[in-house]
């Protein structure tokens, strides 16, 4: 078999148990195709040693018919995850030299399902980001261009090094984390698939924190059976979070009948947004077309408070960001800087931090520290979870309705060049997750699904949203918009 | 609210950030800019509103008050940047 590194999970899957290839040639595929994709600046740690020793195991359990959901799956790891004895940096300076002692229960139960790990893939720098620009790596580059110009384009963030690699055919399929969308909207940029489950469906043990109470990881794939396939090795009640769901999870794969008719698809107004480009309105007029062609009843909903979703995530993320960061002090791993005579231990803090921490993360702790001192916190803090109740409850309402799913587009825009936001001010990079953001605030699984192209070529994306554990259902409404939308297009490699 | 170099040094101060003295109006005008936007919020009414604590409404699990974790001091310093005689190692604190 010819170009085994452009293969999804599910069509691998098969070739192995059908003895047409092996673990080691797919892996082999993929180190080759990462080698020479240096350009798109995707992997940043590389793991082959450890891959092909996982795949010589993968080989075997094959051959013993004991083959695990994902066995012989090479696959991509996103920094922010601890892997024991493997560079775990989650994009930032102040964690060079890190080598975790221990392996987040995420990965570790992507081996167990047999999964291969290629190595580990760029982010913005503790997830902050939405352009992949903040990280200590440099930009991830995105493998799609505009037609002919050469400009290089953002794979979208912070999940950006694992959308890139993903697109360009350089793994299978990734892990993700989604903050307020680092998943959805790197996905959205790169004609990709990618999946932020329900809040407590995949443990956070292990996983480098940004916010704890809206991070959650998942698989970013080419298409959503694949998503189905990983979501389910990730997924797992963990006493070791105490957020984790201790619920069964389900088979996500047999779920997929992408049969929606009679479900009732909810399209919210406020989404429309105020100078949203027309391309992305006919987007989502079409996906509403095909919903509808596939038998589903599209009804007009209202979430109100959609518009304080993201000055609200803009205070409760900085403020558990400020809280979680705390850690990095120089003392106990990672970075600490270099001291002067005379220095004590506060100037040790101060300058460790202001070395080992980009701008961007310096904004979000310094942020999250205003929003939580003496006298903001009711004004700010409070008032900020007040909302975040709001918008959880218009959810509420609109499912308490009878709505299965809500269908939105992904992002504002498609995947913007490198350097175009340099000169913005932070807010309108904040921006890219005005779709996404509502998501996270109300716990609920989403998904976003290329449906179609803007005028330049470049990949769009729709989302939808669904209700809480039903990961399922939505998979399977996701299905069948990828099927009625029959996205195939790829990018034209230049790397 | 407007926050001004005196704030942003205090806010630095409170965050364990460095922040040298030439940067901090651009520093002041950036979280104006961010509070700005924060500000919104305010046009909300949250009467009555509880603040969210948990966004799944899950009772936290509880487990016997047990020791299931230890013996693991030269795993825990072997990322120190300053580790000695089993102990992290920092400047002075005490006079």
């Amino acid at each position: 078999m010819s170009d085994l590194n452009k293969l999804g999970l599910a069509e691998a899957r098969d070739a192995l148990r059908a003895g047409d290839t092996t673990s080691e040639e797919l892996t082999e595929a993929c180190l080759k195709a990462i080698d020479g994709a240096g350009a798109l600046n995707a992997f940043v740690h590389h793991t082959p040693e450890i891959a092909l020793e996982q795949a010589a195991k993968a080989d075997a359990r094959l051959k013993e018919g004991d083959a695990p959901a994902m066995c012989g799956l090479p696959i991509g790891m996103k920094d922010l995850f601890c892997t024991k004895g493997v560079p775990s940096q989650a994009g930032s300076r102040i964690l060079q030299g890190f080598l975790p002692e221990y392996e987040s229960t995420v990965s570790q139960n992507l081996f167990d399902a047999g999964a291969v790990m290629l190595g580990k893939l760029n982010m913005d720098e503790f997830a902050m980001g939405s352009s992949n620009e903040t990280s200590v790596y440099g930009n991830a580059v995105n493998p799609w261009r505009r037609g002919n110009d050469d400009a290089a384009l953002t794979p979208g963030g912070s999940s950006g090094g694992s959308a890139a690699a993903v697109a360009a055919d350089l793994c299978l399929a990734a892990t993700g984390t989604d903050t307020g969308g680092s998943i959805r909207q790197p996905a959205a940029f790169t004609g990709i698939t990618g999946i932020k489950p329900t809040y407590g469906r995949c443990s956070r043990w292990g996983v480098v924190a940004f916010a704890s109470s809206l991070d959650q990881a998942g698989p970013m794939t080419k298409n959503v059976r694949d998503a189905a396939i990983m979501l389910e090795a990730m997924c797992s009640y963990d006493a070791k979070d105490s957020t984790s769901a201790d619920l069964p999870v389900p088979n996500f794969e047999a779920a997929l009948t992408g049969d929606v008719r009679g479900k009732k698809i909810g399209i919210p107004k406020e989404y429309r947004m105020e100078g949203m480009p027309e391309e992305i309105e006919a987007l989502w007029q079409d996906g509403i077309a095909m919903m509808k062609d596939a038998g589903a009843e599209i009804v007009d909903i209202s979430l109100p408070h959609t518009k304080y979703a993201l000055p609200a995530y803009y205070v409760i993320a900085p403020a558990e960001a400020s809280s979680n960061l705390a850690r990095y002090d120089g003392v106990r791993y990672g970075h600490r800087a270099t001291l002067d005579q005379g220095d004590g231990i506060t100037e040790m803090y101060e300058k460790t931090r202001a070395e080992g921490f980009g701008p961007e993360v310096q904004r979000r702790v310094m942020v999250g520290t205003y929003v939580l001192s003496a006298g903001f916190y009711d004004a700010y803090y409070n008032r900020a979870r007040k909302v975040r109740t709001l918008i959880k409850r218009d959810f509420e309402n609109v499912f308490a309705q009878g709505i299965d799913s809500i269908l939105t587009p992904a992002t504002p825009s498609a995947a913007f060049g490198l350097g175009e936001m340099a000169d913005a001010d932070p807010v309108q990079m904040y921006l890219n997750d005005v779709f996404t953001v509502t998501v996270n605030l109300a716990g609920l699984p989403g998904i976003a699904v290329p449906t179609g192209t803007d005028r330049q070529g470049l990949p769009l994306a729709l989302q939808l949203i669904g209700r809480p554990w039903e990961e399922a259902d939505l998979l399977s409404s996701a299905y069948a918009l990828e099927r009625a939308a029959g996205f195939v297009a790829k990018p034209e490699k230049w790397w | 609210m407007s926050i001004d170099e005196n704030t942003a040094a205090r806010v630095a101060k409170l965050a364990r950030i460095k922040v040298e003295p030439d940067a901090l109006p651009a520093l002041a005008q950036e979280f104006n800019g961010i509070l700005g936007f924060i500000e919104q919020l305010s046009e909300v009414d949250v009467e009555g509103v509880e603040p969210m604590t948990s966004v799944t409404p899950q009772r936290l699990k509880r487990r016997v008050d047990e020791v299931t974790d230890g013996d693991q001091q030269e795993k825990i310093l072997k990322n120190a940047p300053d580790a000695r005689e089993g102990f992290f190692a920092v400047p002075k604190v005490v006079e």
